[in-house]
């Protein structure tokens, strides 16, 4: 293992555990919805990273499309899949959120009923790369994930508009925010970056370490003469 | 300019005359399509108040399952014959291949709903209140929508594993912010209400996603 | 801290679902690393692998 990963792993931890304090004693307690109103400091920067990985993933794939560079692919395949998993804490985390506001588990509230379709289309693209044979799934999925991306704006206008039509509540309020919640805000965020960073660096170095391995069965099979019937 | 439109025409014809000849494939579909209205209006059995609200994602989501059931089987008979590994080595242009089908596609379609729909206006007593026209708009704004991404993921997912459940698996999430606007623009059009915001984000999403569509398919088809 | 147990179990599941992520990433990495050991030996029929 290199030796920056683990620097960067305590420093990340670090990292995390200040913003986790920020979080929970630095900034004021919200005056309408009290202490749940905490959650906020996990559910938004998780959706922002995972905004920021699905992006990633949107470059890599056009990269892929236009030079056809494995490591793109592999770039594309792990903002995937961990965006992924941050898109399903944020799935999670919001009707946790909800259920003491609201009363309800669930809402088609435009935030969440927009990640959830993010969620769906990201999860279609993992099962393509799953279910697609070895040569042709970087292709394919590039080209699912561009069409996943230019879905996104449309995503978010029409649900806008039917919110619109249709108004509910909003979860998460609107208004200005105290800078103290700011803060404790940009902090999460920066450590759950860092975070996301290192997830996606150990994905990275998986996914590298399988292909290798899959060349060499490859290769074995191939060499191998005494007719390892199959 | 004449050769790819040509070919497409050529093979738009093709493909229309198997589907006339092997009445076979369409005689199930139109018979599933008919089960689908069927078994919705078992399900939901509103008043004639009500069904004028919930008869848009009635028949919508009705198309939406037929539509998966045609565009599964016309790219099968390509794969069985080999057909596609023909066109890759022809020097014919592969959008001309894909608009050919997807207008395939688009025909067989719009058959199962111009089927559906009366069904669907006898059992739920609908009667609209907004312009028949425009409802007819948003038919083919939607059916295209459907229809231009789901020849697409068909084409992808011919060479996939469980290849019949990987379509819907594509085609659904992308499909719904259109599916949302084909819905309630019809609910809209329905109650006479006006749709017009709705009926822009479909030719807006129909116009991206088939320029999209084309320009990605002659890589999808040879992605190997 | 409060005693609030919804947001006390927000965060407690947000953690879980990264640990469990990257436990699959360890554990698949360790497993490959093995395999990875076996394969450099020679002589040695890889056994036919799928994930």
């Amino acid at each position: 293992m290199k030796k920056t990963f683990p620097i960067l792993g305590v420093l990340t931890a670090v990292l995390l555990i200040y913003a986790l304090y920020q979080g929970l004693v630095v900034a004021p307690t919200e005056r309408t919805m009290g202490d749940v109103q905490r959650i906020f400091y996990y559910h938004v920067p998780s959706a922002w990273t995972a905004f920021i990985l699905f992006f990633i993933n949107f470059g890599a794939s056009v990269v892929y499309l236009i030079k056809r560079n494995p490591a793109a692919d592999i770039v594309a395949l792990v903002c995937a899949e961990v965006g992924v998993v941050f898109c399903t804490v944020v799935l999670i985390t919001g009707p946790i959120w909800a259920r003491p506001v609201w009363g309800i588990w669930w809402t088609w509230d435009m935030r969440l009923t927009s990640t959830l379709v993010l969620w769906l289309i990201y999860v279609s693209y993992l099962f393509l790369r799953r279910f697609s044979s070895g040569g042709q799934t970087p292709t394919l999925a590039a080209a699912l994930a561009v069409l996943g991306a230019l879905c996104v704006p449309f995503v978010y206008f029409s649900i806008w508009f039917f919110r619109t039509q249709h108004p509910q509540p909003v979860m998460g309020g609107g208004g200005s925010i105290d800078p103290r919640m700011l803060h404790a805000l940009l902090i999460n965020w920066l450590a759950f970056s860092c975070f996301a960073f290192l997830v996606c660096w150990s994905r990275y170095r998986l996914e590298k370490l399988q292909r290798e391995v899959d060349q060499a069965h490859a290769m074995q099979s191939l060499l191998d003469p005494s007719g390892s019937v199959r | 300019m004449t050769a790819p439109t040509g070919i497409t025409r050529v093979t738009l014809l093709k493909d229309l005359r198997l589907e006339w000849r092997s009445k076979d494939a369409i005689n199930s579909m139109l018979f599933f399509s008919l089960l689908v209205v069927i078994v919705f209006s078992f399900s939901f059995d509103p008043t004639a108040e009500e069904s004028r609200q919930i008869a848009g994602g009635l028949i919508w989501v009705a198309f939406l399952f037929a539509a998966v059931v045609a565009l599964n089987q016309t790219w099968a008979r390509e794969l069985r014959n080999q057909v596609l590994d023909a066109y890759r080595v022809s020097p014919a242009p592969a959008n001309s291949l894909f608009i050919a089908k997807t207008l395939g596609n688009f025909i067989l379609v719009s058959v199962l709903e111009a089927l559906m729909t009366p069904l669907f206006i006898v059992l739920y007593r609908l009667r609209a209140l907004g312009p028949v026209w425009q409802l007819l708009l948003v038919a083919v704004l939607g059916t295209w929508a459907l229809v231009v991404n789901g020849t697409f993921f068909a084409a992808m997912s011919i060479r996939t594993r469980s290849r019949e459940i990987m379509l819907p698996l594509l085609l659904f999430p992308i499909s719904l912010p259109a599916l949302l606007a084909m819905v309630w623009a019809t609910t809209a059009i329905l109650n006479g209400e006006g749709a017009r915001v709705w009926m822009a984000l479909l030719v807006s999403y129909d116009l991206v996603f088939t320029t999209v569509c084309l320009l990605l398919f002659e890589t999808v088809l040879n992605a190997e | 801290m409060n005693g609030n147990p919804y947001l006390f179990a927000a965060y407690a599941v947000t953690w879980i679902i990264h640990i469990a992520y990257l436990g699959t990433i360890v554990r698949r990495y360790t497993r490959l690393r093995g395999e990875i050991e076996q394969l450099k030996k020679p002589g040695v029929r890889s056994s036919g692998n799928s994930d």
